[in-house]
């Protein structure tokens, strides 16, 4: 049975239509799976932002203090120990008891005190101990307002609720309309979450520690597993012999990239806190745990880049005459460093969002000092993020957002200089 | 370059390990470990005892009780933690093992109450609970109404089910997972007292207490308590998402969450701060903090702070931890705490 010309074309037609159909298909599958990839993306942020914005403005109250001696208890500014313990919120609550009189009795007096920051105290505090003839004084100053006053302003507490289920009662949130059509109380730029460490009090909370604290880690884990993590590519693709032995190290070596992270943690804790008897909570440990994890991803990385240099390169130095040391520094690592470095910075992302090895070794922590070194207790952004998003204040939720923006940021950041780092090295042959 | 480069970390590596071994040896800020539902409020005292006074802030872990119990016992020294957060009190067991560890001499901090509430979202009514009908509701076997000297697996799917003037709605209650001091407190405080309204288990408890332990201490696994992990705003986020669930949690997590949930009424009492001070709702425990006293002359600051804790402004009626949730001792209970631990530490 045998077909004619026509026969075949019409059964190519035939079928070319169902290829093409096929093929439409496919494309409309691949467009909804971006579409679908994007959309998550697009409402991750769109909550994230959402969420977080708010907590870049916070509320400040201004107000005219007076250092009042007797509402201080203080006769003498000159002795340090008598300026620690002086009655600061006294002097908060005169300076609004002066704009409204009406609070008169213990309990008004609290909640009008409540109204302010226990923040503002600290700062008289530490005001008066570095010009302690201030006393007697007055002065306008501006105080972070408490948060819930913060959350009534964002909106976040329902005027409309009866009032024992919201924070604030009806005569404190009257007392705020009066300061905001004072103008003594407003929205201004958040300077502290960005400049402070943590605190148990949402209003003065800030990221700077546990910023400070990724990025100690994060240098160390570079310090430690870029250098080893290249050497070990080189030695392994360039230099060692073929045998059961090397074959041996490359299957452990694409094990321990799927350890789970936990491993690395308990590892650190028998091996670096128990054996070593280093600090607890650390950048340092952090950092030395955290390059455990990164670098069986750079080795595997940076071996696949080395290996994807052709080799008419490798023989054309060998073939000049250079040794085998300057083949590899000089032709084969520079033609490889923008992979190297694609593997290094997917590694320390990887380091930037763990979590999980870092709990135990105690940097699951609130350390209210922003660290000022390897070995001051530091805790890190994702840590942060987890500790706020299981507090009980209402207002940290925002806060809890906020701190997973300044994360993004931070990746963003550390990717961007990598893709400059990459172009530089990018060659082409 | 490489090359240098490797050869500067193989350096550089034991500098820093060096560096560790002296920061460790002149550590001039207290550690505490231990307890999260204790975490809010030993922070609270750390950030206050830090920002007023000469000292450094106290670095506080949350660990877990028993996590930081191990931890606090491991033995005295600088490397090992000063104080520990502890949502019950110490157990025989553990007090054996400070001992092991050289940890003789401590010094107990009650410091306050915590409720543990069965709240439920604002869109449903107020349930009326006895601590019998929660044991019903969540115990894996239960007597069986026919023979009650007999345990059957537990049958009950509805509220109704379990006593004839609740609701007809499906049991549904989100609580803490086995490894939370609050399951141990909901356990001691509902479970049990709910398992000995039958006189055959009460009488059990002193002979043989770990049948006693297995009848009472069971929580049902066929999906009507969910385990909802260690996060309690994740069980308030779900109680608003799902009307009709009930959630376990500390108290302080009910009074900022007032908006979209209410505690259920036990025994005919709401979970409300006075409440629970004056012990009339019953689901509260003592919450603690213990310190080693040998540490107490070597570590900058742990004294005072000690001090700070126990101090009126923190832990009084009208502290600061009160604003926190904690609800503070009675009055003479908080002298005779502040008077032994002063003492102590000297």
């Amino acid at each position: 049975m045998s077909r004619t010309a026509a026969d075949t074309r019409v059964l190519v037609e035939k079928s070319l239509r169902r290829r093409y159909r096929a093929e439409r298909r496919f494309r409309i599958y691949g467009i909804v799976s971006v579409f679908v990839g994007v959309a998550f993306v697009l409402f991750l942020f769109s909550t994230i932002v959402g969420q977080g914005i708010t907590a870049f403005r916070q509320a400040h109250i201004t107000l005219d203090v007076h250092y009042d001696a007797a509402a201080l208890g203080l006769d003498d500014s000159s002795d340090p120990a008598l300026l620690a313990t002086a009655n600061y919120p006294a002097v908060v609550r005169n300076a609004l008891r002066d704009i409204f009189p009406e609070a008169e009795g213990r309990v008004a007096s609290r909640a009008l005190g409540a109204l302010v920051s226990v923040s503002a105290s600290h700062e008289l505090q530490r005001r008066l101990e570095a010009d302690p003839s201030l006393l007697g004084s007055r002065e306008r100053l501006r105080f972070l307002a408490s948060a819930d006053v913060d959350q009534l302003l964002k909106g976040g507490i329902d005027r409309t609720l009866p009032e024992q289920a919201r924070p604030l009662s009806d005569q404190q949130i009257a007392w705020v309309d009066a300061l905001t059509a004072r103008g003594q109380l407003g929205l201004a730029f958040n300077k502290g979450f960005l400049s402070q460490g943590d605190s148990r009090e949402p209003e003065q909370a800030g990221v700077l520690g546990a910023l400070k604290g990724s990025l100690y880690t994060l240098v160390i884990t570079l310090l430690l597993s870029f250098p080893m993590g290249v050497a070990a590519a080189i030695y392994l693709e360039e230099f060692a012999p073929r045998n059961r032995w090397t074959d041996l190290v490359e299957v452990n070596i694409n094990n321990l990239a799927a350890v789970p992270s936990i491993v690395f943690g308990l590892l650190g804790l028998a091996l670096f806190l128990n054996v070593f008897g280093m600090p607890r909570s650390a950048p340092l440990v952090g950092g030395l745990v955290l390059s455990l994890l990164t670098l069986p991803t750079i080795i595997i990385a940076s071996r696949a880049a080395i290996k994807a240099v052709p080799p008419s390169i490798r023989e054309a130095a060998l073939g000049m005459g250079a040794s085998r040391l300057q083949m590899v520094s000089d032709h084969v690592l520079p033609l490889a460093m923008p992979g190297v470095l694609t593997g290094t910075i997917i590694g320390m992302a990887r380091a930037l969002g763990e979590t999980a090895p870092l709990l135990m070794i105690g940097m699951v922590a609130f350390i209210v000092d922003p660290p000022r070194g390897f070995t001051d207790p530091a805790t890190v952004l994702p840590v942060q993020i987890y500790l706020w998003a299981d507090s009980p204040e209402r207002a940290f939720v925002e806060r809890t957002s906020a701190a997973i923006m300044v994360l993004l940021a931070f990746l963003i950041v550390m990717n961007a200089a990598a893709v400059v780092l990459r172009s530089r090295f990018e060659r082409r042959w | 370059m490489m090359q240098k480069a490797v050869l500067l970390s193989v350096l550089v590596a034991p500098a820093m390990f060096g560096a560790a071994a002296s920061a460790q040896s002149a550590r001039d800020y207290v550690t505490v470990v231990g307890s999260s539902t204790v975490y809010p409020f030993t922070t609270t005292v750390a950030e206050q005892f830090g920002k007023t006074g000469r000292f450094k802030t106290p670095k506080v872990e949350s660990t877990g009780t028993g996590g930081g119990f191990k931890l606090f016992c491991g033995g005295i020294g600088v490397q090992h933690a000063d104080m520990v957060n502890a949502s019950r009190a110490i157990k025989q067991s553990e007090i054996d093992a400070c001992a092991k560890g050289g940890v003789r001499d401590v010094v107990e901090i009650k410091v306050g109450y915590d409720g543990i509430v069965v709240a439920g979202s604002n869109r449903t009514a107020t349930l009326k609970l006895a601590r019998k009908d929660l044991y019903l509701a969540l115990a894996k076997q239960v007597p069986d109404p026919a023979n009650p000297q007999n345990l059957i697996a537990n049958p009950y799917r509805t509220w109704k089910d379990v006593n004839a003037s609740l609701p007809a709605d499906r049991i549904e209650v989100l609580g803490p997972p086995p490894t939370s001091g609050t399951r141990d407190a909901f356990l001691e405080l509902v479970m049990q007292p709910g398992c000995e309204s039958w006189s055959w288990i009460k009488a059990l408890k002193d002979v043989d207490e770990s049948r006693f332990r297995r009848v009472c201490d069971a929580i049902r696994e066929d999906g009507a308590y969910v385990e909802a992990g260690e996060n309690d705003n994740l069980i308030v986020q779900k109680l608003v998402a799902n009307p009709r669930a009930l959630g376990i949690f500390g108290y302080s997590f009910l009074e900022e969450n007032l908006n979209q949930i209410h505690g259920s009424l036990i025994e005919g009492v709401a979970p409300t701060f006075d409440s629970i001070a004056s012990g009339k709702y019953p689901v509260s425990r003592p919450l603690f903090v213990y310190a080693k006293k040998a540490h107490m002359d070597v570590i900058p600051g742990m004294r005072e702070f000690v001090t700070e804790y126990v101090s009126e402004r923190s832990m009084g009626e009208e502290g600061y931890l009160a604003d926190k949730g904690l609800i503070p001792l009675p009055a003479g209970e908080l002298a005779k705490v502040r008077a032994a631990v002063l003492s102590k530490s000297k």
